[in-house]
């Protein structure tokens, strides 16, 4: 009885480690980007606060009207987050040597290894060779977890609607634009040609580039380059990125890297833990005349004492 | 609540009309009770009428969630997604119900059979604490119905809830499987009984390896928020650790609260095997959680130093978390030690809470209370949202309660072997040659557990 037990240990066992072995392959490491992706340059040295990227979007994403009107700056009295009717949103921030204040130009940073995607438990997300990363509402439950991944707090949720909550966030345009090759509507609108639209490679050169040439004019440092282990949309600015609201403490290690710990674990826990603990168990038992000892027979506790 | 019980009566009843003998002992048995007696004894329980008060408020809240939306019920935000729902219900729920494969390895795999007497209920809290977990889940969920998408329709395997999805919704059916056994004895279906106990030790092993993965793999979704939960409470190296580590004290302690709440208010369920072992159960469990406790604290003194995060201990945020180590691990490991060495169990018990509460505030700190700690707004949950909770805590209670009177949990079923052996004819006798030995080993146990109770009831 006890070999056949333990067998059955060996079997549940292993069916569990097939439940769970795919983990770890799938947690691999670096990922640079794909070659040919796109990305956007934000220069916030040359950005208005015109708001009218957030009007671009707003129409290209078929959002519903705004509580304020686009032209309205009074928004700026406080900062603003992204939401499910705004995947874009622009700030205003505090100039400290008293020149004008930057503003800055926020939506879903397209990371090459995103956050939400490495989170997803049903694969919503998926990062285009383009560099979007696209959500699929299809097959999202609902758990959220993409947002609580989001290093850069992006992901919004439509919790008002009771029967089709999805996770709204800026797509990059993708199936509109970028999947034919044009730039994003907030790029193409943009007076200031604050936003520069190109191959993510290409836009890097150009950031240091323009950092080189007025070097008065940037801190040199392209924010997204690679933190979170790069993004596709990259920051240029006159200030430290934390005066303009970008958080500068989140390093530059994707965020699956804190997760691998524990993913490459699981197979090991998988494979030892049954032969570990049917071991322990043939070996605290090996007196007992009964291999299967009943439970709740009070003479067994008899003979225990 | 009226359906269910007439149900159940009638089942129980069915069993012993045919043993004549078990009538005395029957009639002090809860469902020995008439209908009308039994429903004048649940009118005078001032428990009852709570609960009714809570779900004729909170029942109309739980399906308006559905109609209304989660904005309705709910002050979860973009920045504050997973609210009280998640971190009440399923990251404080879990911990608290790793009873079930703490006391399932410890009889079935390390030979404890000391603690047999324990051992369902340790089986029967990790059922409802996970159940009751995956409601709560229900409702937080933004499309609940596609609970079953990772198992079905698309599959992210790389993700960590993909593995507690598939761990939970696995390790659920294991637990079923394992309170079964009092299930089946209860309406007596002894070949079930005997099925579960063959694989009894593949169920144990497997509860074993799937609690390890998703009581980490809880701790382990967090450390896709490296910045978002407070240094304190965040490790990427030791945060499944900490929270599988902490789970165990956490199990135990709440087998030991449960039993303690239930010799104050159902004593007359236990019998005496239950009640005789219990103080030194309690004991021997509270031994372990000691343990469990110790190295919880090591690991989280060693995150710290891992991180070099020491200054931030002199910060608000530093004392509270002092506050949490110290009510859920420093004063209940003194007063364990003291209380087993002076073998005094109502210490233990108190303790055993404040491990309970302990553990519970670890899980609220690191989901919500000092989630998104950069931020300066803090989420304060909406009333409605605290209404469901507690609703379904209440729901949770009533179910608990509802199976402790009945299933044989806290006595040991006594009709059904000697029962089978009385009243079944020769021919089934022989039918059953393969379990003969078994058979007539249980027999004898049984008897004498059944002369033992006839000397205890005259």
């Amino acid at each position: 009885m006890k070999r056949r037990d333990f067998l059955k240990g060996c079997l549940i066992g292993g069916a569990a480690a097939s439940l769970g072995a795919p983990s770890k392959s799938w947690a691999v490491g670096s990922f640079e980007g794909y070659p040919d992706a796109m990305g956007v340059l934000v220069d916030t040295t040359r950005c208005i606060g015109c708001r009218s990227c957030e009007a671009a979007c707003n129409k290209e994403q078929k959002l519903p009207e705004p509580d304020v009107p686009f032209d309205d700056t009074s928004v700026f009295k406080e900062k603003r987050r992204t939401t499910e009717k705004a995947y874009t949103v622009v700030n205003r921030y505090e100039a400290n040597d008293g020149q004008k204040p930057p503003y800055r130009k926020m939506q879903c940073m397209h990371c090459n290894e995103p956050g939400c995607l490495t989170s997803c438990f049903v694969n919503a997300y998926t990062k285009t060779k383009e560099g979007a990363v696209i959500y699929n509402g299809n097959v999202c439950v609902g758990c959220k977890t993409c947002m609580v991944a989001c290093p850069f707090n992006i992901p919004a949720y439509s919790y008002s609607s009771a029967f089709d909550p999805l996770v709204k966030k800026c797509i990059f345009c993708y199936h509109t634009r970028l999947k034919f090759g044009k730039p994003p509507a907030c790029v193409e609108i943009c007076p200031q040609e604050a936003l520069t639209f190109g191959l993510r490679s290409d836009l890097i050169k150009l950031g240091h580039e323009r950092i080189r040439q007025t070097p008065d004019r940037y801190v040199d440092h392209i924010y997204g380059e690679k933190e979170m282990g790069g993004t596709s949309w990259l920051y240029l600015s006159r200030v430290p990125a934390d005066q303009i609201g970008l958080d500068t403490t989140i390093g530059n290690e994707p965020v699956i890297s804190n997760v691998k710990d524990f993913l490459g674990m699981v197979p090991m826990v998988l494979t030892i833990w049954p032969a570990l603990f049917s071991g322990i168990h043939l070996l605290a038992t090996r007196n007992k005349d009964h291999g299967d000892d009943h439970h709740n027979h009070s003479e067994q506790e008899g003979d225990k004492k | 609540m009226k359906k269910l019980i007439t149900s159940g009566a009638i089942t129980v009843d069915s069993i012993h009309k045919s043993s004549g003998r078990k009538w005395t002992i029957m009639e002090k048995l809860f469902l020995g009770l008439t209908l009308p007696q039994y429903i004048g004894q649940a009118l005078r329980n001032p428990l009852n009428w709570i609960f009714a008060i809570i779900f004729a408020v909170g029942i109309p809240i739980i399906l308006g969630r559905f109609f209304f939306g989660l904005s309705w019920v709910s002050h979860s935000s973009n920045d504050y997604p997973w609210g009280l729902f998640l971190a009440f219900g399923l990251f404080g729920m879990v911990p608290l119900s790793s009873s079930g494969f703490l006391l399932g390895s410890a009889c079935e795999v390390f030979g404890r059979h000391d603690l047999e007497p324990i051992e369902r209920l340790g089986l029967l809290n990790g059922l409802l604490g996970y159940f009751f977990a995956v409601v709560f889940l229900l409702i937080d969920l933004g499309q609940p119905w596609r609970l079953p998408f990772p198992m079905v329709v698309s599959f992210g395997p790389a993700a960590v809830l993909f593995l507690v999805a598939w761990h939970v919704s696995t390790y659920l059916s294991v637990q079923i499987a394992e309170v079964s056994t009092s299930f089946f004895e209860w309406i007596g279906f002894p070949i079930g009984v005997r099925a579960i106990r063959k694989i009894t030790l593949g169920l144990a092993i497997s509860g074993i390896i799937l609690s390890t993965l998703h009581q980490g793999a809880l701790g382990a979704l967090f450390t896709y928020a490296p910045g978002k939960v407070h240094p304190l409470w965040y490790s990427s190296s030791y945060q499944w650790i900490h929270f599988f580590v902490s789970s165990i004290p956490g199990g135990l302690c709440m087998v030991i609260t449960v039993s303690t709440i239930a010799s104050k208010t159902m004593s007359w369920r236990f019998d005496k095997r239950f009640k005789d072992s219990l103080d030194r159960i309690t004991i021997s469990l509270a031994k372990g959680a000691s343990m469990g406790l110790a190295t919880y604290l090591v690991i989280k003194l060693m995150s710290i130093a891992h991180d070099n995060k020491w200054a931030y201990l002199a910060t608000g945020y530093g004392q509270w978390y002092l506050v949490e180590i110290m009510i859920g691990v420093i004063m209940p490991m003194c007063l364990f030690a003291y209380a087993i060495h002076h073998n005094k169990v109502a210490i233990i018990r108190f303790s055993a809470l404040l491990v309970v509460i302990g553990i519970f505030l670890n899980r609220l700190n690191t989901a919500l209370i000092t989630f998104n700690w950069k931020l300066s707004e803090r989420e304060i949950p909406h009333w409605r949202e605290v209404a469901i909770c507690v609703t379904v805590y209440a729901i949770y209670i009533v179910v608990y309660r509802f199976i402790l009177y009945r299933l044989p949990i806290f006595y040991q079923w006594k009709t059904q072997e000697e029962f089978a052996l009385a009243y079944v004819p020769e021919t089934e006798i022989t039918n059953l040659g393969n379990f003969e030995p078994a058979l007539a080993y249980a027999t004898e146990t049984e008897a004498n557990a059944f002369r033992n109770t006839e000397t205890v009831t005259s």
